[in-house]
């Protein structure tokens, strides 16, 4: 599935800046892996994530996807392969234009845009069920502009439409930090829903140490750019809090653990 | 007075087809263009050189907007691809555009007088005077245009310009290249602003190398005026309001100089309007604070 081997990135190489963000980062996914990111701030996470997105280029290492080199890739012919959540509910949506726009925009994803009409009748119809499974009302306001919704909202509907033609690799970058808890709880329960109802493998990157027990078949940890800890199916679901936080002291040295890792 | 407002409005439908142009860099693709300036000329330029050699004052009109279309090449290339800022790459592209003028032209201004244009073809066949076949043929592009627009707009290939101006990121994390969307939306932008410069020269029956100078600021005029006086409802609305916001801006502009203000000081009037008009939501928020802070002075008074 994905192959990710020796992976290094370097920000601002050869400034006083310079920082090591990927430090030799190997990680193989198989099929059906949900994988839960875990680690501080500036441990190279949604940098992990980002280089597998094709938002940044590593210094060095390769990625994989189902035997294609996927770095060689630009972002856009990567989106192909990929469904992507971002942390901030404003960047996964074009707020200027309809819901069902940005639906029509996600189904086609990979698809050559023609000038054939951007939504069809049919499309609309499938929107409406779609949107009606989140639970949110969505289906009754399709020509809404997306500005008009709600954090939460804007972000169930980025779940859809990273979901919409299902991609070979999901990946959650932080998508439940920006919201409230109780929105939170239900934007994962709904990635969920989608990850298993599809079969999809998925990285979810998360500061949330309870969520990254939960959720996933298997627990990554990260510091310092490097990959720190690595547990699998029932091995992972007998982790604690305790024993998360007390190998991330172990590990992390100075770098910043936030509240919200554990309480958040 | 009926004939000063006639020709107000046959002069902003020609230009309404340049604040389509500018509607679509500014608005769509969130970018000031300022190619404009330089395309609107452009457009003048081949159709003045095409009708003195004795082509279809029509065909004319084709070659300008094709002209147009490269010069948004240029410029969308300069951005996209060698990463210049869109504000410098259209400058870079105006200035260069002065000398390709010149160069088709061969000189710094040609005249049409007494040759066929679109106008005196539709004179003739019609009947009609020079103001009428230009309101005629003007009022048909523009709004033919707004259909056009309409329809290439609501394609995938012009929903995915749209949002390219609106979220690239999302964009491109939907599989679509932003980079040859922004080109394919300045394209179209210059290739409308350069039919316009034609449709203008054949009107005026001259082109000038001069006459794209400070036109980005009447076609933000007219788009602004637009905007404000006629509907923000849906976006066949919002297309037409630049029609209307091109005429009524050329009805202002007719009012003011037969109240007496020199012609001189035209861009210096434009100018004004349009910072106004571009600062009213600051002008808004300074209002609410000063509103706030009074009504607290006057609760602990």
């Amino acid at each position: 599935m994905l192959d990710i081997q020796r992976l290094t990135k370097v920000f601002n190489p050869g400034t006083i800046n310079e920082k090591l963000a990927l430090d030799d980062v190997s990680l193989h996914l198989n099929p059906g892996d949900f994988v839960t990111l875990i680690g501080g701030n500036g441990a190279g996470k949604s940098t992990l994530l980002n280089c597998v997105a094709g938002v940044y280029r590593q210094e060095s290492g390769s990625i994989e996807l189902d035997g294609q080199r996927l770095d060689r890739l630009s972002e856009h012919k990567r989106a192909r392969h990929l469904g992507r959540v971002f942390q901030d509910p404003l960047m996964g949506t074009a707020a200027d234009m309809e819901i069902q726009e940005n639906l029509a925009l996600a189904l086609r994803r990979g698809a050559r845009r023609t000038l054939r009409w951007g939504v069809t009748a049919g499309d609309k119809a499938a929107f409406h069920d779609k949107l009606a499974s989140l639970g949110l009302g969505l289906e009754e306001r399709m020509s809404v502009k997306v500005r008009l919704l709600s954090g939460g909202q804007r972000q169930a509907l980025t779940l859809l439409m990273a979901t919409l033609k299902a991609p070979k690799l999901l990946l959650l970058d932080e998508h439940t930090a920006a919201l409230d808890p109780k929105t939170a709880r239900k934007v994962l329960e709904l990635s969920e829903r989608f990850i298993s109802e599809m079969g999809l493998t998925c990285m979810m990157v998360t500061h949330n140490m309870r969520d990254a027990i939960h959720y996933g078949n298997r627990l990554v940890m990260m510091s310092h750019g490097r990959i720190i800890l690595d547990v699998n199916g029932g091995e992972k679901h007998k982790l604690t809090v305790e024993q998360l936080v007390q190998m991330f002291s172990a590990n992390a040295g100075e770098e910043a653990m936030s509240d919200r890792m554990l309480l958040g | 007075m009926q004939q000063i407002l006639l020709g107000a409005v046959s002069l902003g439908l020609l230009w309404s087809i340049m604040t389509l142009g500018v509607y679509i860099s500014y608005r769509i693709l969130d970018v000031a263009d300022l190619t404009v300036e330089g395309t609107i000329t452009l457009g003048a330029a081949i159709c003045a050189r095409l009708i003195t050699n004795g082509h279809d004052p029509a065909l004319s009109l084709l070659f300008a907007f094709v002209g147009g279309t490269a010069a948004g090449l240029v410029t969308g290339l300069l951005h996209t691809k060698l990463r210049i800022p869109a504000l410098l790459s259209g400058i870079l592209t105006m200035i260069a555009l002065y000398s390709v003028n010149l160069r088709v032209m061969g000189m710094s201004n040609m005249s049409l007088l007494r040759m066929t244009t679109v106008y005196s073809k539709i004179s003739d066949w019609l009947g009609l005077n020079k103001t009428m076949s230009v309101i005629i043929l003007g009022g048909t592009v523009a709004v033919g245009l707004v259909f056009i627009l309409y329809w290439f707009f609501g394609t995938e290939l012009g929903s995915a310009v749209r949002a390219t101006g609106n979220n690239p990121n999302m964009v491109r994390a939907q599989g679509i290249n932003t980079d040859t969307a922004l080109i394919i939306g300045l394209m179209l932008s210059n290739g409308l602003v350069s039919l316009s410069g034609g449709l203008i020269a054949q009107s005026q029956n001259y082109a000038d190398v001069q006459m794209g100078t400070g036109s980005i600021v009447i076609g933000l005029a007219s788009l602004i005026i637009g905007e404000v006086l006629f509907g923000k409802r849906g976006f066949k609305s919002r297309l037409t309001s630049m029609i209307f916001g091109a005429i009524t801006y050329r009805i202002i502009i007719a009012l003011v100089l037969r109240m007496g203000m020199p012609a001189d000081d035209l861009k210096l009037f434009t100018a004004i309007t349009v910072a106004l008009a571009l600062s009213l939501p600051r002008f808004a928020e300074l209002r609410d604070t000063l509103m706030v802070s009074l009504k607290r002075r006057q609760r602990h008074a």
